[in-house]
């Protein structure tokens, strides 16, 4: 019923938060309507991050704890991380090509380390296809979950430490959040934004894990009973 | 293509796609189910 009443808000936060942002907040003085594709990229780049992180601290509990309710959550982290990371990719090319002139440029360290990042979670996700083993599967995973992790801070601070046509990070520090160079009312969009798309992140993880453990008991059940046919 | 183009594909895409991924996500977790009460 939580998750229901979650769902509920989650969507009712989308609707009002792409309202604001393509029909109330004024377009940009210098990139014109194209800046509204800011809002939500930069809110599914942060969940991008934040899923994967979740992933990372996921695998990191499993091979301490051996649970696999972690692996479950492990798992929910990289499934709808790529979902954002690769919406991420997509609001980046579509705000990109009025902006620079072209969709994306492999010579820009950001562009190129996301891509990567979708690449080492797509091969995750795959990996975990390879065997039907629970324990064998959650311990691959989570070894990959981890290493894969080094790529968030990389993904994260390549524009402060590489030259490239994309541009430093939207809000710099928390401290800035008060004080932003873009006007309040682009910053209140983007928070706005931010919120509504967290919320619904965290609606689909808790319907993601809910799916994961589902599956995990179906195939128990099965192997229970594939070896009490074999006796 | 316009600004208001590309606008669109971005938010078509990125509003569509969560809302297509929860369809789907609902839809497997009553499959799961459906097998479950399944005798």
């Amino acid at each position: 019923m939580k998750t229901r009443v979650l769902g509920v808000a989650a969507l009712l936060a989308v609707a009002a938060a792409t309202f604001v942002a393509l029909a109330v907040v004024p377009a940009d003085l210098n990139q014109g309507d194209a800046q509204r594709i800011m809002y939500p990229h930069v809110a599914s780049a942060w969940l991008a991050y934040l899923s994967f992180g979740v992933t990372a601290l996921g695998g990191i509990a499993w091979l301490w704890k051996r649970d696999l309710r972690y692996d479950a959550v492990a798992l929910a982290g990289a499934e709808i991380g790529v979902m954002f990371t690769a919406f991420a990719i997509w609001g980046g090319m579509m705000w990109g090509r009025p902006v620079w002139g072209v969709f994306w440029q492999w010579e820009d360290p950001r562009l190129t380390t996301t891509a990567l990042l979708l690449a080492l979670y797509v091969g995750y996700l795959l990996l975990r296809r390879l065997t039907d083993d629970p324990e064998r599967r959650a311990t691959r995973a989570a070894i990959v979950g981890v290493v894969a992790a080094v790529d968030i801070p990389i993904v994260h601070f390549s524009v402060e430490w590489w030259r490239g046509l994309h541009q430093t990070a939207t809000i710099a520090s928390p401290d800035r959040v008060l004080d932003p160079a873009a006007p309040m009312a682009f910053v209140g969009t983007l928070l706005g934004m931010l919120g509504a798309f967290t919320l619904a992140w965290a609606y689909l993880m808790i319907r993601r894990y809910q799916l994961a453990r589902a599956e995990l008991a179906r195939q128990e059940r099965v192997r229970v009973e594939l070896l009490a046919a074999a006796r | 293509m316009t600004d208001a183009g590309f606008v669109i594909a971005a938010y078509g895409v990125i509003v569509g796609g969560l809302a297509l991924y929860t369809l789907n996500l609902w839809r497997r977790l009553r499959a799961v189910g459906r097998d479950d009460r399944a005798p």
